[in-house]
């Protein structure tokens, strides 16, 4: 029961770090390679009110994810369409926005570092709550609640409204998409910005209970990578079920066989997935 | 589209630094010291680096140049800066360095940041001569590399020492009946974690430890709870982790929320942050960690003064002090030759004794033997409770829950 509920926890906490991504690669395909920094950033927002004026991370996450949408739709309009615009494949938009981006995730960085060089760290509900006979952090299970929240949100949202339909069709195939009248420019930079806004979501929930600093986005777009290659990309699903079947096997391995050998599970499911599934649990073949 | 006017933005950065960086050359070239400084400012040790190394280095060039500058044969100058970031990547480091020796043509160089660094850019420090009075770097393998590198100086101990340091508290809080002979040890799986648990093992078997968890885990594992709830299962007396800043503030959390009913806790680096403190205030009263600092005495307390003051922040309770006094000994070397040679400096250094902040500290084959080991969190305060040759160790107190 412990495993089952500490690994429930840590899924929510992968599900929030890859949701974003999720959406940015599998609707707007933009690799971002800045999703790392986006989550880093809503950390930093929740521990400099927190710190500087005591405001709640929860409060925080009501101004930071509508900032975020704002910055992340500029963002797709001004740095990223350009490069949508003139590729002429999905080929060559993949590795252009990935340098993009790239270079995107260098600026954040410096931004953050000026701002605040050493670690975000500051206690907000770090007290025990029993759950199942098993005591967990209640940082945590507010954080696996919320991404619960978001993630049954976006499900609903994608598979019963009009405008989730078209999301889905631009995900599927932009081009025919396009020719049944969605207007693929304008859903891409909302689902862009929707990724971004869920990231610094995750981010501002992730930072009560993980010490994050500046530069430690990367680990986070590695792990997000991850778990949306796994869960098979454009679809939200997979990384849901992707993000439990990490954080259940983790926490398994690192309570049954070692802690020493979390990282080594986690890369043999990966390895597992691509080698007999490889456009992920929930991905389609490419045709 | 993108990329070129990146690339315009990239290039004019350049060159308006380019200019700037002659600039100040041409108008001080000949009267101003110029010391040369690389550490991480991005990367996985910068929030270490810009806890302990950057500040020291703000603080004490501000302060010599505050009093006039460093008293030369020739007259008194000031301190000219200048800084890199070596994105925590040894190979920019060593580039940097080469940069900084070659092309800005410093005098002297701040040592790295961080054990592996320290080692790792040994032999360019060397090649061109530079004194290298390395601060935060710990090791057993001190004497093979002084030796191999004359210039090379250590003042923060060895590996051993610490374990041993942490061995020597056990023992006395055991033999004060403050605890049993149970230890439960984890360590962060990488060369400082590693080493530190290999050294400890047979230290706790042989002072009569019985080590009933040892386990390890993976740099920047997301969660330690179950970590955390089988070192408890374990039944321990004491808890040992030798763990890095943020496994270090996610252990203390997990710890809490568990309820890890131990009277001797110990957690490695960071445990002396301020932020630490900050984070977890009374909880944590009675944590032990690794260094600590005496408070009490006057230099000290002016020097933390000083910190505040002009760096805006608050210096942690261990290498701050360290890395500030490395730059004290620096800064008397070359006072004391009188000029800005490297040998004659990295000599002077060897053979003088130096009024310090930590007293006085004297080099014996390029290793000063005075540090602190162990401290502890008492009423808000990290003191040294237990240390190699340096005066003020506080008696250590018994852990009484996380309240």
């Amino acid at each position: 029961m412990d495993i089952f509920v500490s690994g429930l926890l840590l899924a929510g906490t992968y599900a929030l770090i890859a949701m974003g991504l999720n959406l940015q690669y599998g609707v707007a395909r933009i690799m971002n390679l800045a999703n790392g920094e986006m989550i880093v950033l809503g950390a930093l927002a929740a521990f400099w009110s927190f710190t500087a004026y005591q405001i709640s991370p929860l409060v925080t996450l009501l101004v930071a994810v509508p900032l975020s949408f704002f910055g992340n739709w500029l963002i797709y309009k001004i740095l990223l369409r350009p490069l949508v615009r003139r590729a002429k494949s999905q080929g060559q938009l993949e590795v252009d926005s990935i340098l993009a981006t790239f270079g995107i995730s260098f600026a954040l960085v410096g931004i953050m570092v000026s701002i605040h060089g050493a670690y975000f760290t500051y206690s907000f509900l770090a007290n025990p709550i029993e759950i199942l006979g098993t005591t967990v952090a209640q940082n945590r299970l507010v954080a696996f609640l919320i991404a619960v929240v978001i993630g049954a949100c976006l499900f609903l949202w994608l598979r019963h409204t009009r405008s989730g339909t078209a999301v889905r069709a631009v995900a599927v195939n932009a081009e025919s998409a396009r020719l049944v009248g969605i207007n693929v420019d304008r859903v891409s930079a909302l689902t862009f910005a929707l990724g971004g806004a869920i990231a610094t979501a995750g981010g501002v929930l992730i930072s009560t209970f993980i010490t994050l600093d500046a530069s430690i986005g990367v680990i986070f777009t590695m792990k997000a990578l991850i778990i949306v290659i796994m869960g098979g990309v454009g679809d939200i699903r997979g990384a849901i079920i992707a993000a439990l079947i990490l954080g259940i096997v983790e926490t398994a391995v690192a309570t049954l066989v070692d802690p020493g050998l979390t990282l080594v599970a986690a890369y043999f499911i990966f390895l597992l997935v691509l080698l007999f599934r490889p456009q992920g649990l929930f991905g389609r073949r490419s045709v | 589209m993108i990329r070129r006017t990146l690339l315009k933005v990239c290039a004019s950065t350049a060159m308006a630094a380019a200019v700037g960086l002659t600039m100040t050359l041409g108008a001080h070239a000949a009267d101003t010291v110029k010391i040369g400084a690389v550490a991480p400012k991005t990367g996985p040790l910068a929030g270490g680096a810009v806890v302990t190394q950057w500040p020291n280095v703000e603080l004490w060039v501000k302060q010599v140049n505050a009093r006039g500058g460093l008293k030369l044969k020739d007259g008194q100058k000031k301190i000219e800066l200048i800084e890199y970031d070596d994105k925590t990547n040894p190979a920019e480091h060593i580039k940097a360095v080469q940069r900084l020796a070659t092309q800005d043509k410093v005098d002297f160089i701040v040592a790295p940041f961080g054990t592996g660094f320290n080692i790792a850019a040994a032999p360019i420090y060397a090649k061109y001569g530079y004194p290298q009075i390395a601060v935060s770097a710990i090791s057993d393998k001190i004497e093979e590399l002084t030796q191999r590198y004359p210039n090379l100086f250590f003042t923060l101990g060895t590996t051993t020492s610490f374990a041993e340091g942490v061995r020597d508290i056990l023992v006395k809080m055991k033999n004060d009946g403050k605890i049993g002979n149970k230890i439960a040890m984890v360590n962060v799986a990488d060369a400082f974690g590693i080493e530190l648990a290999d050294a400890a093992r047979p230290l706790f078997k042989e002072a009569g430890f019985e080590i009933v968890y040892d386990k390890s885990y993976p740099l920047g594992t997301p969660d330690l709870s179950p970590v955390m709830k089988g070192a408890k299962a374990s039944n321990p007396d004491a808890f040992v982790a030798w763990s890095y800043p943020p496994d270090t503030f996610a252990l203390a959390e997990q710890a809490i929320i568990e309820n890890l009913d131990v009277k001797a806790y110990y957690s490695a680096v960071a445990t002396c942050f301020p932020a630490f403190g900050g984070k977890f205030g009374s909880k944590i009263n009675g944590v032990l960690g690794a260094g600590g600092v005496n408070v009490s005495s006057d230099k000290m307390q002016a020097y933390r003064a000083a910190h505040k003051e002009i760096t805006g922040k608050d210096a942690d309770y261990w290498a701050s002090a360290n890395t500030y006094v490395s730059l004290q000994i620096l800064e008397q070397a070359i006072e004391g030759v009188g000029s800005l040679d490297k040998e004659a400096v990295t000599q002077y250094i060897k053979d003088n004794t130096f009024d310090t902040i930590m007293g006085d500290i004297k080099f014996e084959n390029q290793f000063s033997n005075k540090f602190w080991t162990v401290g502890q969190w008492q009423d808000g305060v990290f003191h040294g409770v237990s240390s190699v040759n340096v005066d003020g160790a506080l008696p250590v107190i018994a852990k009484g829950g996380w309240n």
